[in-house]
């Protein structure tokens, strides 16, 4: 997702053009509080026009009015921008969903038909060179297919009938090979399609807490504007008048129109940021649901481990030497393509010291490794090696009329209770020694579980080892707690116990049937290159198949809460000092005590209520930067990060437009505008 | 300030919470059905009532059903009350003749004492018979508190129920406060006052005459009976005009310690029985404190200018600034301000000294507290309600600042609850608004002015205030017995009352559906000092930022102009 810096600068020309186009009151309207500003700067318009009507001097209605215009323009270009980013990526999305046409397939033939036409249950042929038309499963046939399009990724994935790796997606492409694929969305609720949605932001709905927060400025717009109406009866009474400009001033900067104007900007990122990490989010829902998250059930294989386990030593059987042992071990694994068969020849190469040898050239028949067996292994012209599970080599030996060594025995156990596989090796009918194949916890996860336990989330590492071995790995990466023996209906449980605790619970998956337990958990990941019914159960898709990004995913969901919060405490507590500047200017005239208000000294009335106008404008410019970034997240408890956020943005909030008000008067006064 | 002074408030302090701790804990057995001491008697006699009522004790409401109560009882009170004031010149027990209240007077006293506010726009010793006193005021006074505390404690049950909908039985809950809160407090609150020489009679009025010769007439009744309930459910309507600066309502220093503290004892220990309930009564601490630190600052600012005084009067010719006039001296100043602080903190609006004679700063006060929402400390029960809104607000703003959609007591708060929480605070503050920006520019507001001026603005204001507060309280000085001021004032008690206690038992009723998050480093915590301090900043930002333009044409421009030389 690098953006050229052309491309850069094309955003922000479009971003003021749909600033523009924004200011439509039937749309506008949906952000209630900017909205009331349109109204206002409508109302101060007229009052301009009526001045110059008049004959009158307008220059200071007319500045108010142009600032109450540049408040809009400024809030409807936060969003704007935000929404830019999102467009682009639609637009590329989009090429590659037109006018594709595809291979239907009826009877014992095909036709050629347009992508468009597909419904649910269709069936069609898809060859290489072509792209596949819609999001489907393959029914019959392996391909490779080029999945960049979706997610970025050149590197191209096998997609095959049946399994876990049936499910392909409409725009993506067939590099080599066929297959049958049946339809299972209809044109417009395709993958590609929802994304597009997602990304142009077009079918954006708030949040939940962004609901509630609408609510709560919206009210406090209500007091402001009975604050407001309710002052010309009291300045009447007091022998003052005061002029609609100047109410309206005082208004707009009394809403909370800082907030109010980023709050979409700020959701919007906020779904930005996860696609940016190639996360799709269903809905910005999710993405809040993220940042409430305190359980996380994360699959040990890929996330806290590296994917695949790796030989560390050989343990032979009394009477065997260590080399015979790494010598048997690596030609049983030569032709062994499995990471853990690599994993072995690499270490009898780095201990012993073993040069790889050519199978071929030893006459040697490689057996891979069946279900029915359980074991792999080479035949050599006078040795037969084999290499297995602990059962599987007992069951194996015992057809050969022989026996395991009872102190092999107990070298297995010590093995798997230190979390490692033990993988025996035989030769002849003779075990000897076992290879100690271990789990690799991944570089820094303990840092990150510490931090999340300090951020108050729980971390539960799901596997299917058995508990022994789990528990040691588990205390190894530091993770809360351990599910072994994992089956689909046990995380399903697990996760209901949690739910029923009043935790909230994330987690990913791939599987079909993993989908029961990511529909049940609160944030579901589900890995792009899982199943069809994974990503439907699921309300996050990882294009990239990574399931630690899950915690990536839990920190920008607490981020942009933090941003929320954090900008509407700076909002309301910038009301603060506007009311100093503004009040005091308002009575002066009636009541000159009331100048000891003016504790920033402004220069005149006017000047004040222009300070504070134009302060009230450009802060919402300035802020439009960190409301799209979101702001510094560390991982901390809450109590700390509180304490940061609110000397920021709250203490902040109350200084800032202090200074901000007064310069912007020296400012003024120099220039001659008021 | 001097040494006296602060001993003086110092012990009312002490002595405060040496009381209300224990009340918090015996108030949490009485709501949560656990043994007192009183239940050999009362247990009958509550058994009694239900029969003898229809109740079905064991039935418990859903929000819906509670508030439909709420309602009831409070318009059959309002509707009774209105009946026995418009009649009492034919009822019984009328020694002195009064004849019956005019409709509009009448609607608006019935609405007053009903909705805990006590406005009073007569004047009691010439108005009202002594049946209407006991049978109708004083009744209400019993009614209007318990009202108030129910209420709340229907909230508290619904912030600490998981997933359930009922939040209690009302008449079970009314009966409760009544029999075994209530009503022992006021027995031994009336004792006690009657033993510093409160009158307690139904003799006709006395007429002596003076030492110079005049005739003078001593106004009588059943004034101790009252008093207690008066104070204690922060009513604050008194049976004589002068309120309790007359001195057979308050007749000692110790009476005066005695009322002070029967204001405050019930809303304290409400928040104790608050932090019992939710079961950590650090919940209940932080509020307490956020509400003593308001206090606090209200307290040394009215002090403070009162201290000060008017500086005309030194330059007047007097030996110090000190304005004591509409104190009373019998108490002193420190006295008068603390009773005035008290008084408008609680919603109790019971006096000891003219508000309207404070200082531009002393009457600024009272007037602010009023406007925050009566949640410094408030009315009994109102003021914690009222609180707890403040509490959903500040954790929905700042709370989100931790990355967790914010949650209460382990309760997710959603736009349902800040909707209502909203609608709390903005219906008392739109009807101070509104009615008081009609009044000042219409003649029918305007011309029940005394003072001219800034200070005839918060006359205006602060009659309105103390209206929608449901504070009752008066600044004086604004002749009140008007159509206009009857009518709007019932209005704005009434919309002040229900317009709160509307969405709160809505927010008890979603609260009580909600499941409950488990808390963990990540929650924002709702206990420490930190949280106290972010509470004050919320209700002084949002409270005051409401009505400073408003405050700043009223107090404010006074003060200043009073220090330059010009008073009204």
């Amino acid at each position: 997702m690098n953006e050229s810096s052309s491309g850069h600068s094309s955003l922000y020309a479009d971003a003021v053009k749909e600033s523009f186009i924004k200011l439509n009151p039937q749309t506008l309207w949906r952000n209630p509080i900017i909205f009331v500003v349109e109204v206002l700067a409508v109302i101060t318009t007229c009052f301009m026009i009526k001045d110059i009507a008049g004959g009158k001097s307008f220059w200071f209605d007319g500045q108010i009015s142009f600032w109450l215009w540049l408040t809009v323009l400024f809030a409807n270009f936060a969003e704007a921008l935000a929404e830019g980013r999102g467009k682009a990526q639609a637009a590329a999305l989009r090429k590659t969903r037109s006018e594709t046409s595809a291979k239907k397939i009826l009877g014992d033939t095909w036709t050629e038909v347009s992508a468009a036409t597909l419904k649910k249950g269709d069936i069609v042929l898809v060859e290489a060179g072509i792209t596949i038309p819609g999001d489907g499963e393959v029914i019959e046939g392996v391909a490779s297919v080029d999945e960049s399009a979706i997610t970025g990724e050149s590197a191209p994935v096998i997609r095959e009938s049946g399994g876990d790796r049936s499910s392909v997606t409409g725009g993506t492409k067939v590099l080599s090979d066929w297959i049958k694929v049946k339809i299972t969305a209809n044109p417009g609720e395709t993958f590609l399609d929802r994304m597009i949605h997602l990304v142009e932001g077009a079918r954006r709905q708030k949040t939940p807490n962004e609901i509630a927060l609408t609510i709560l400025l919206l009210g406090l717009t209500i007091i402001f504007v009975l604050a407001v109406a309710t002052l010309e009866p009291f300045a009447l009474y007091s022998g003052t008048k005061l002029t609609i400009p100047v109410l309206a001033a005082l208004l707009v900067c009394l809403i909370p129109t800082t907030i109010g104007g980023l709050l979409s900007a700020i959701g919007i990122a906020g779904m930005d940021r996860v696609l940016k990490r190639n996360v799709l989010a269903m809905s910005g829902r999710a993405i809040e649901a993220a940042g409430d998250v305190d359980v996380l059930l994360l699959d040990k294989t890929g996330t806290i481990t590296l994917g695949n386990r790796m030989a560390t030593a050989f343990w032979p059987a009394p009477g065997i030497s260590e080399e015979r042992l790494a010598d048997a071990a690596q030609l049983s694994s030569l032709a062994d393509e499995t990471p853990e068969g690599r994993s072995i020849v690499v270490l009898a190469k780095e201990k012993y010291k073993l040069r790889e040898r050519d199978i071929s050239g030893l006459g040697a028949k490689f057996i891979p490794f069946s279900a029915h067996t359980r074991m792999s292994g080479v035949d050599l012209p006078d040795r037969v090696i084999r290499k297995g599970a602990l059962d599987a080599i007992e069951k194996y030996l015992m057809s050969q009329h022989s026996q395991l060594d009872p102190e092999l025995k107990s070298i297995v156990e010590d093995i798997a209770k230190k979390g490692g596989t033990p993988l025996v090796v035989t030769e002849d009918s003779k075990a000897l020694g076992v290879i100690y194949l271990k789990d690799i916890v991944k570089g820094g996860m303990k840092e990150r579980f510490t931090q999340l336990r300090r951020m108050g989330i729980k971390t539960i590492m799901i596997t299917g080892d058995n508990p022994l071995t789990a528990a040691a790995i588990a205390a190894e990466a530091g993770v809360d707690d351990f599910l072994a023996e994992a089956t689909p209906e046990a995380k399903l449980k697990l996760i209901r116990q949690y739910q029923a605790d009043g935790h909230l619970v994330a987690m990913t998956g791939d599987g079909t049937n993993d989908a029961p337990a990511l529909a049940q958990s609160d944030v579901g990941v589900a890995m792009n290159s899982g199943t069809q019914a994974a990503k439907e159960a699921g309300n996050m898709v990882d294009l990239d198949s990574n399931p630690t990004k899950l915690i990536e995913v839990v920190e920008i969901g607490k981020q942009l809460l933090m941003t929320r919060g954090s900008l509407t405490t700076f909002s309301i507590a910038n009301d603060v000092a506007k009311y100093f500047a503004i009040i005091p200017a308002l009575f002066t005239i009636t009541y000159p005590q009331l100048e000891v208000l003016n504790i920033m000294h402004l220069a005149t009335a006017q000047s004040a209520i222009l300070s504070a106008v134009i302060f009230n404008a450009l802060i919402l410019v300035a802020l439009v930067p960190l409301a799209l970034r979101g702001i510094t997240y560390r991982p901390l408890g809450a109590a700390v990060i509180l304490r940061r956020n609110l000397l920021i943005y709250g203490l902040g909030g109350l200084m800032a437009p202090f200074l901000g008000i007064k310069l912007i008067d020296l400012l003024l006064v120099v220039m001659g505008l008021a | 300030m001097k040494n006296m002074d602060f001993l003086q408030i110092a012990i009312f302090f002490i002595a405060l919470l040496l009381l209300a701790i224990p009340l918090g804990r015996y108030m949490t057995k009485v709501y949560e059905k656990e043994k007192t001491c009183p239940d050999k008697i009362l247990l009958p006699l509550e058994k009694l009532i239900y029969r003898l009522a229809g109740i079905d004790a064991n039935c418990k409401m859903n929000w819906r059903e509670y508030l439909a109560a709420v309602l009831c009882f409070n318009l059959i009170g309002i509707l009774v009350l209105f009946l026995i004031l418009l009649l009492q010149g034919v009822l019984p027990l009328n020694p002195q003749g009064f004849a019956g209240l005019k409709w509009d007077l009448a609607l608006n006293t019935a609405v007053s004492f009903v909705t805990n506010t006590n406005w009073q726009a007569y004047s009691g010793e010439s108005t009202m018979s002594y049946l209407s006193q006991m049978t109708g005021l004083t009744v209400q006074n019993f009614l209007s508190a318990a009202t108030g505390m129910v209420v709340v404690i229907a909230l508290i049950r619904g912030l600490r129920r998981r997933e359930g909908n009922t939040i209690g039985n009302f008449w079970v809950d009314l009966v409760r406060t009544i029999l075994w809160i209530l009503l022992p407090l006021s027995i031994v609150g009336a004792v006690l006052l009657a033993s510093q020489g409160v009158i307690q009679n139904f003799s006709h009025y006395l007429t002596y005459t003076t030492i110079n010769g005049g005739q003078q007439t001593l106004a009588m009744g059943p004034v101790a009976s009252q008093e207690a309930i008066k104070m204690l459910g922060t009513n604050g309507g008194g049976f004589m005009n002068a309120n309790s600066a007359h001195p057979f309502e308050n007749p000692t220093p110790f009476s005066n310690l005695l009322e002070m503290l029967f204001i405050f004892l019930i809303p304290v220990g409400l928040t104790l029985t608050f932090g019992r309930m939710t079961g950590n009564i650090k919940q209940g601490k932080v509020i307490l404190a956020a509400m003593l630190i308001l206090f606090a600052l209200g307290l040394s600012v009215c002090y403070g200018a009162e201290d000060s005084g008017n500086p005309l009067l030194q330059s007047a010719g007097t030996s110090n600034s000190l304005s004591m006039e509409g104190k009373d001296v019998r108490f002193g100043l420190v006295n008068d301000t603390l009773f005035t602080t008290i008084t408008t903190a609680a919603s109790c609006g019971a006096v000891n000294n003219m508000h309207d004679s404070l200082t531009p700063m002393g009457g600024f006060i009272p007037m602010l507290q009023i406007m925050l929402g009566e949640v410094v400390f408030g009315g009994v029960g109102s003021g914690l309600y009222g609180m707890l809104v403040f509490v959903i607000l500040t954790v929905f703003i700042v709370g989100l600042m931790v990355g967790r959609t914010p949650e209460y007591l382990g309760k997710k708060i959603e736009s349902r609850e800040i909707k209502m929480a909203t609608l709390a605070v903005l219906v008392p503050a739109a009807t101070i608004l509104l009615f008081s920006a009609t009044a000042a520019v219409t003649p029918a507001g305007t011309s029940s002015i005394a003072n001219p001026g800034p200070h005839g603005l918060s006359e205006i204001l602060y009659a309105f205030a103390s209206g929608a507060g449901n504070n009752g309280s008066a600044f004086a000085g604004l002749n009140a017995n008007t159509l206009f001021f009857n009518l709007g004032m019932a209005l704005a008690m009434l919309t002040g009352r229900f317009g709160v206690i509307i969405p709160v038992l809505a927010i008890a009723g979603s609260m009580a559906a909600k499941k409950t998050v488990a808390a963990n480093a990540g929650t924002f915590e709702t206990t420490g000092p930190l949280f106290a301090g972010l509470l004050v900043g919320v209700v002084l930002i949002i409270g005051a930022l409401t009505f400073f333009p408003a405050l700043a044409l009223g107090p404010i421009v006074e003060h200043f102009l009073m220090w330059g030389g010009k008073v009204f």
